[in-house]
C-alpha cells in the first residue's frame, strides 16, 4: 500500500494533528511518504522523516506561500499522478478541507470526511466516523484510488519514531484559476484565546456557580488550560455573561478535546451542544445532576474550592 | 390563597386594534381563518370545495380566496389530542371525494377497557354509556392536521405556517382581519438587525378557528359581548408516544389512581391509552385545572401512572419516541359563548369550545363546526351582501344549533360540573344524566373559574417517581423531545405577575408540563423559551399569548 | 450581477440513519438547511435595491425539494432551479458536485455562494470540490464579505485568525454562520413566493452522463451503521480536598493536558 499524507505548517512548525495522521499511516503499513508544501519549507523535511515518512515530497514555490487551498491541489493533483498513491490523508483543517473536496473533484476520487478511525477489514480499507451529532458510528469506503480521507482534529497522537526520510523536491505547475485568489493580509494569533468553536479545551459555567462574578473562576482556569470560555442558556439568559458563549441546542455546538463543566445540571438541551467533546469533566455538588450520567470523570464536591486549586496545579505543570 | 387574586399584567384590548398599515401595503384576502386545525382546515377544504362550484364568488375574493394563518412551524406543530375520532363529520366533508381508508386513521376501535385503578389494582368497570367508542378510529391529530393541510391546499387555500395572529384587526364595530406578529425582536422587545414588522392582513370573513385558549377569540368574546353562562373551564392533558413490542390491540381509559376522590381536592380527570397501529401506543393523563393541591404535576402524575402494573406491561422493551401537552376546553354547552359570530367574524373548534367531556370527543365537532362556518360564510358571500353587516352571519349560530354538535352537548351539559362534587357523588349524577338523557338531575349547573379555587398543599410530591431516562422522564427531556426550539433570546410571551407568594409561584412550576416557571426567593422566574404553549397558566392566573410563529413544540405524532 | 446560491433541502431534525438503504432517513419535513439560509441572505444583501442583479438558488434533490426551496424565494431570491432525477439518488460528493457544477455553468453566474455546511451530512466540502470542476477562484469561510470593481474580498475564518483574501470574479465564495443573520421572509414574500419561477431539470437537460450520477457515479460508499463504541465507564469521586489533584491526574492520563 502507498500512502500520501499532507503535512501542513505554521510558523514554521509542521501540524500536530498533520504528524499524528502520518504515524497512523506507518501504523498501517505499506509505503507512507508526505507532502509539504509552501516556501522555503526544505526545513521540516527531516522532522516528518523523524515521525514516519520514508519519503518526503517538498513543494517549495512563492506562488505557494500563502495557506491557500487551491494552489496545493495542483501540486496534491500532479504528484498523485505521477506516483500513483492509492491512499491520501489530510489531518482536518479549513485549509486541508478545501484542498481535499478539490482534489476529489480533480482526480474524481472517493472522500469520506471527519474520520476518527482507519482499519484494515477484509483487504479493504474502512474509515470509521461518528454522524448526527455522534450519535451514530458509519463504517465508509473508497470504489476506486487514490483513497481521500480527512481525519478528525485530535484523532491520533504523533509518535516520533525517529527515522531518516528521502527528499524530493518538486517541479511546482499551478493552474491559471489556483492563483487568482490572493492573500491581501493573513491571520495572526489572536490575543484573545480560541472562540469557542475552534478550542481544544472549553472550561464552561452554569448556574451552580452562584452568580456572575464567579465566572472569574472559569475565566481563569480557561486561560491556565489556553481554552475557551463558554456558558450554559440559563446563565445567559440570567444576563451572566453573552450569548456568543452559550452551547447548546439553542447557543452553539463545541467538540473540543476537553470540555469542563463547572456548576451545570446537564440537562438534554445543553448536553447536545457539547456531546461529541473527547473528554469530558464535571464538578457538581449536587450528585444527581444528569451530567454525571455522561460526563468520563464526575467530581462531586464545591467548586469554589476546586477550580481555584485545579488552576493553580495546571498553571504550575505548564511551568514547570 | 387563590390563584385569581394574582391577574396578569394583560387586557383583551391590547388584542384588538383597527388597521394601521397604509392600504396599498395590507395584504388582502377572501377568507382569512385563523389556525391550521382540525376546524380551521375544515373550513378551507369546504371553503374550497364551494367555491370551486362557484367561479364568480372566487373571483371576487380576489387573489386568494382562502388563507390560513398558523403560527406553528407548519400544519400539525401545535395539534396534540388523544386521540379517537368519531369520523362522521370527516365523512361528510369527503363525501363523494375521498373513504373513510383514505384518511390517515388508525385502526377502528374493536375493544375497550375502562378500569379504576387503584395504587396495586386495576379493576375492570362496565364502559359508560358515554365513552363507548365502537366505529371510531384512534388518530394522531398531529398527522390529521398535516393530511388535513394537503388537502386544504389542493382544495385552493394558501397556508401560512409560521405566523402568529396577535391582533384581531376591529374598526367600526366590524371585524376586517387580523394582524400578524413581529419577529426578530430582542429579550427586551427591542428590534433586532433581522426585524421584519407584522402585517395587516384585511379579509371579508375572519374566521376563528384558534383551539384551545385562543387569543384572539378570547379577546372577541368579551369585545363583542358574546360571553356564555357559565365561565370556561379547562383541563390539562400531558401525553407521550412510545414505540412497543407487542401490540394494544383494545382502547383504554383509566379512573381513579393517581388521582384522588375526595371532593376537597377536586382532580377530574383520568388517563387514556391508545394503539397506534401495531408498533406504537399513545397513553396521557387529563386532569381538570380546578385542581387545588400546590404539588400537582400532571406531568409527573403521567410518570406515575406508567409504573402501575397495568400500564408498565403494555410499555415493556418500549421507546418513548413523543411527548407533548396541551389544555382542552371542559365548560361544555353551558361555557360556549352566546353567539358564534359578530360582523364579519366567525368562530369555531375549541375555541367556543365544542368538546363533549365525558365522551372525550371535540375532533369531529371541531371539523363540523368549520365546515358550517365555511357554509355560511360562502351563502353570505354568494348572496352579495355585506358580509360586515350585523346578522350576515347569524346563519352559521343556526346551522350549528341545528346540528349534531349542539344535540350531543346539551345532552351532556351538566356532567363536567357534577364531578366537582367529587369522584362519587359526580359519577353517581353522570349516571343519571346519562339514563335521562340529559333531561335529570333539571337546571343548569355553575362553574368557577379554574384560577377561583383555593389552594391547599399536600404531601403529592412526594410519591412522583424520579426520572430513570427508561420508563420515566423529566420536564426538560420532555421539552426536548416535543422539538421544541424557541429562540432563548425573544421576548417573553407568558404573561404574569412575578411578585407573587411562593406558594404560588410554586403552583405555576409543578403545573406546567415544560417547567417554565421557577419559584426564585419570594418571586417567579420564566423561562419562556421552555414554553409549548400548553394553555395551562391562563386557566391558573397567568396569560399565554402567542410567540413569535414558528416557534414552539414542532409535534409530528401528537 | 448575478449570483447563484447553492443550496441544500435536508430533512428536518435528521436523526436517523435508515438501516436498509444504509443513507440518511429523509423522512423528515424537507426544509432549507440552515446555514444555506446564510448564503441567501448574503446574496440578497450583495443585490441590495439592484433591480439588475438577480439572485438564482441552485439546488439537487428530490421534487418535494421545491416547497422548503421557496423559502428563499420568499426572502426575496429571484429564482429557483432544482436538479431532479431519480437517477441522482444516493450521489456522493464527486456524483453531486459534478451535476452541480453543470447546472452552475447553465447559469453562467459572477458569484457562486455556498454556506458553512450541510446539517445532514456536516460536510463542509461542496464548495471547493465545485470550484474546481468550474475552474474558478475560492474564498471559503467567510464572515464578512464585500465585492466592489470585478472582484471579491472575503474575511476568512481560521485555526490561527482571519484572513483576508481577494479573488475576482467570477468565484466561488462559501459563508460562515458568523457572516449574518438571515431575514425573516415578509407575509408578502411568502405569498409571492408561489409566482417566482421555479424551473426542475433533469441531468439529461445538463448532460450529465448517467454513469457520472447516483450511485453508480459516486466514489465512495457505506458499509455498515452502528452505535458510537461507549464513552467508556464515567469516573466519579466525592472531593475530599483531592479533587483538583486527581482531575489533573486524570486529565494526564487522558492526554488532553
Amino acid at each position: 500500500m502507498s500512502t500520501l499524507v499532507f503535512l501542513e505548517h505554521h510558523d514554521g512548525e509542521l501540524q500536530k494533528d498533520s504528524l499524528g495522521v502520518l504515524g497512523k499511516a506507518t501504523q498501517l503499513g505499506g509505503k507512507v511518504s508526505a507532502l509539504i508544501a509552501g516556501s522555503g519549507v526544505e526545513a521540516l523535511a527531516q522532522q516528518a522523516g523523524r515521525f514516519g515518512a520514508g519519503k518526503v515530497y517538498i513543494a517549495d514555490d512563492p506562488a505557494l506561500e500563502a495557506p491557500l487551498p487551491q494552489p496545493r491541489v495542483d501540486v496534491a493533483a500532479d504528484l498523485v499522478r505521477r506516483q500513483g498513491f492509492e491512499t491520501v490523508l489530510f489531518a482536518a483543517t479549513v485549509l486541508t478541507a478545501d484542498v481535499a473536496a478539490a482534489l476529489s473533484a480533480r482526480l474524481d476520487a472517493g472522500l469520506n470526511w471527519d474520520l476518527v478511525d482507519l482499519v484494515q477489514e477484509d483487504g479493504k480499507l474502512v474509515g470509521k466516523r461518528p454522524a448526527l451529532d455522534d450519535t451514530v458510528y458509519v463504517d465508509v469506503g473508497w470504489k476506486n484510488e487514490p483513497k481521500l480521507a480527512l481525519i478528525r482534529t485530535g484523532t491520533f497522537e504523533p509518535v516520533e519514531t525517529g527515522g531518516e526520510a528521502e527528499v524530493e523536491k518538486v517541479d511546482v505547475q499551478l493552474e491559471d484559476f489556483s492563483t487568482r485568489a490572493t492573500m491581501i493580509e493573513q491571520a495572526h494569533e489572536e490575543s484573545e484565546g480560541p472562540s469557542i468553536e475552534d478550542a481544544d479545551v472549553i472550561v464552561a459555567g452554569g448556574r451552580g456557580l452562584g452568580g456572575p462574578d464567579n465566572f472569574a473562576l472559569v475565566e481563569e482556569l480557561a486561560k491556565a488550560l489556553g481554552g475557551a470560555v463558554a456558558a450554559t442558556r440559563a446563565v445567559v439568559d440570567a444576563g451572566w455573561y453573552p450569548y456568543a458563549a452559550q452551547v447548546g441546542q439553542t447557543g452553539k455546538t463545541v467538540s473540543p478535546r476537553l470540555y469542563i463543566a463547572v456548576g451545570i445540571s446537564g440537562a438534554i438541551q445543553h448536553k447536545v451542544g457539547m456531546q461529541a467533546s473527547n473528554v469530558v469533566v464535571a464538578i457538581n455538588k449536587d450528585p444527581n445532576a444528569p451530567i454525571f450520567e455522561y460526563a468520563d470523570l464526575g467530581v462531586v464536591g464545591d467548586l469554589h474550592e476546586i477550580v481555584p486549586k485545579l488552576t493553580e496545579l495546571v498553571r504550575q505543570r505548564k511551568a514547570a | 390563597m387563590k390563584p385569581s387574586e394574582f391577574p396578569p399584567p394583560f387586557d383583551v384590548s391590547e388584542a384588538i386594534a383597527p388597521p394601521t398599515d397604509p392600504e396599498d401595503e395590507r395584504i388582502e384576502v377572501g377568507v382569512a381563518i385563523v389556525g391550521a386545525g382540525p376546524a380551521g382546515l375544515a373550513c378551507a377544504i369546504r371553503l374550497g370545495q364551494l367555491l370551486e362550484g362557484a367561479p364568480a364568488v372566487a373571483e371576487r375574493l380576489g387573489e386568494v380566496p382562502v388563507a390560513v394563518i398558523e403560527k406553528g412551524k407548519q400544519p400539525g406543530s401545535h395539534l396534540l389530542s388523544g386521540a379517537v375520532v368519531n369520523p362522521r363529520a370527516l365523512q361528510r366533508l369527503f363525501a363523494g371525494r375521498k373513504r373513510i381508508d383514505e384518511l390517515p386513521l388508525y385502526g377502528p376501535v374493536e375493544q375497550e377497557s375502562v378500569y379504576f385503578l387503584t395504587r396495586n389494582r386495576a379493576v375492570r368497570i362496565p364502559t359508560p354509556p358515554t365513552m363507548k367508542n365502537h366505529g371510531n378510529r384512534v388518530a394522531s391529530l398531529s398527522e390529521l392536521g398535516r393530511w388535513l393541510a394537503d388537502q386544504a391546499e389542493e382544495a385552493g387555500a394558501m397556508i401560512l405556517p409560521e405566523t402568529a395572529a396577535t391582533k384581531l384587526l376591529v374598526d367600526h364595530g366590524r371585524v376586517h382581519g387580523i394582524r400578524t406578529g413581529d419577529k426578530g425582536r430582542g429579550r427586551n422587545g427591542q428590534e433586532l438587525p433581522n426585524f421584519e414588522p407584522g402585517s395587516d392582513v384585511v379579509a371579508r370573513i375572519t374566521v376563528l378557528a384558534e383551539g384551545t385558549q385562543g387569543h384572539l377569540t378570547g379577546a372577541a368574546i368579551e369585545r363583542f359581548g358574546l360571553v356564555g353562562e357559565n365561565p370556561q373551564v379547562w383541563a390539562l392533558g400531558v401525553k407521550e408516544v412510545w414505540r412497543v413490542a407487542k401490540p394494544l390491540r383494545r382502547v383504554i381509559h383509566t379512573m381513579g389512581w393517581p388521582l384522588r376522590a375526595g371532593a376537597k381536592y377536586r382532580e377530574f380527570g383520568g388517563s387514556f391509552i391508545y394503539p397506534m397501529g401495531d408498533d406504537m401506543l399513545t397513553l396521557g393523563m387529563v386532569v381538570g385545572l380546578d385542581y387545588r393541591d400546590v404539588e400537582l404535576s400532571v406531568h409527573d402524575l403521567l410518570q406515575e401512572l406508567k409504573m402501575h402494573r397495568l400500564v408498565r406491561n403494555l410499555l415493556v422493551d418500549g421507546e418513548r419516541i413523543a411527548w407533548g401537552a396541551k389544555t382542552i376546553p371542559e365548560g361544555g354547552f353551558l361555557s360556549l359563548p352566546k353567539r358564534l359570530h359578530a360582523p364579519g367574524l366567525l368562530l369555531a373548534g375549541d375555541g367556543p369550545g365544542f368538546v363533549n367531556v365525558p365522551a372525550l370527543k371535540g375532533i369531529h365537532y371541531a371539523i363540523e363546526s368549520g365546515a358550517l362556518a365555511a357554509e355560511a360564510a360562502f351563502a353570505a358571500l354568494q348572496r352579495g351582501e355585506a358580509v360586515g353587516r350585523r346578522g350576515a352571519l347569524a346563519p352559521y349560530d343556526e346551522a350549528v344549533k341545528q346540528s349534531f354538535v349542539w344535540r350531543d352537548l346539551e345532552q351532556v351539559r351538566n356532567m363536567r360540573q357534577a364531578f366537582g362534587r367529587g369522584f362519587w357523588l359526580g359519577g353517581a349524577l353522570a349516571g343519571a344524566m346519562t339514563a335521562s338523557r340529559g333531561k335529570f338531575p333539571p337546571g343548569d349547573a355553575r362553574t368557577e373559574p379554574d384560577a377561583e379555587q383555593e389552594l391547599i398543599r399536600t404531601d403529592r410530591a412526594r410519591s412522583y417517581p424520579a426520572p430513570d431516562g427508561k420508563l420515566t422522564f423529566d420536564k426538560l427531556s420532555s421539552v426536548f423531545l416535543s422539538g421544541n426550539k424557541t429562540r432563548d433570546d425573544a421576548p417573553s410571551h407568558i404573561r404574569v405577575r412575578t411578585e407573587v407568594p411562593p406558594e404560588l409561584a410554586e403552583l405555576w412550576a409543578r403545573m406546567c408540563p415544560a417547567q417554565v416557571y421557577e419559584p426564585e426567593d419570594g418571586r417567579v422566574e420564566v423561562t419562556a423559551s421552555n414554553c409549548v404553549q400548553c394553555g395551562a397558566i391562563t386557566a391558573k392566573g397567568g396569560r399565554l399569548t402567542p410567540p413569535e410563529g414558528g416557534s414552539g413544540p414542532e409535534y409530528t405524532l401528537t | 450581477m448575478k449570483i447563484a446560491v447553492c443550496a441544500k433541502v435536508v430533512p428536518e431534525q435528521a436523526r436517523r440513519i435508515d438501516p436498509e438503504t444504509k443513507r440518511l432517513d429523509r423522512s423528515g419535513e424537507p426544509t432549507l438547511n440552515p446555514f444555506d439560509a446564510n448564503a441567501v441572505e448574503e446574496a440578497l444583501r450583495l443585490k441590495g435595491d439592484d433591480a439588475d442583479a438577480e439572485v438564482v438558488l441552485v439546488s439537487l434533490g428530490p421534487e418535494r425539494s421545491l416547497d422548503a426551496l421557496r423559502k428563499a424565494l420568499a426572502m426575496g431570491a429571484d429564482r429557483v432551479v432544482l436538479v431532479s432525477d431519480d437517477a441522482a439518488a444516493g450521489s456522493d460528493l464527486v456524483a453531486s458536485s459534478y451535476a452541480l457544477a453543470r447546472a452552475l455553468e447553465r447559469e453562467q453566474s459572477e458569484l457562486v455562494l455556498f454556506g458553512q455546511q450541510a446539517n445532514d451530512s456536516d460536510g463542509a466540502v461542496m464548495w471547493a470540490a465545485v470550484a474546481d470542476r468550474l475552474r474558478r477562484p475560492l474564498i471559503s469561510q467567510v464572515a464578512e464579505l464585500t465585492v466592489s470593481s470585478g472582484a471579491v474580498r472575503g474575511k476568512r475564518q481560521t485555526e490561527f485568525g482571519y484572513d483576508v483574501i481577494e479573488a475576482p470574479l467570477p468565484a466561488v465564495v462559501a459563508v460562515s454562520d458568523a457572516i449574518n443573520e438571515p431575514r425573516y421572509p415578509s407575509l408578502k414574500g411568502i405569498m409571492g413566493a408561489k409566482k417566482k419561477p421555479q424551473e426542475t431539470v433533469s441531468l439529461g437537460d445538463l448532460g450529465v452522463e448517467a454513469e457520472r450520477a447516483g450511485e453508480g457515479g459516486s466514489r465512495t460508499e457505506v458499509y455498515a451503521i452502528g452505535d458510537p463504541p461507549p464513552r467508556g465507564e464515567t469516573q466519579r469521586i466525592e472531593d475530599d480536598g483531592s479533587g483538583a489533584e486527581k482531575i489533573v491526574e486524570f486529565l494526564l492520563e487522558r492526554k488532553v493536558i
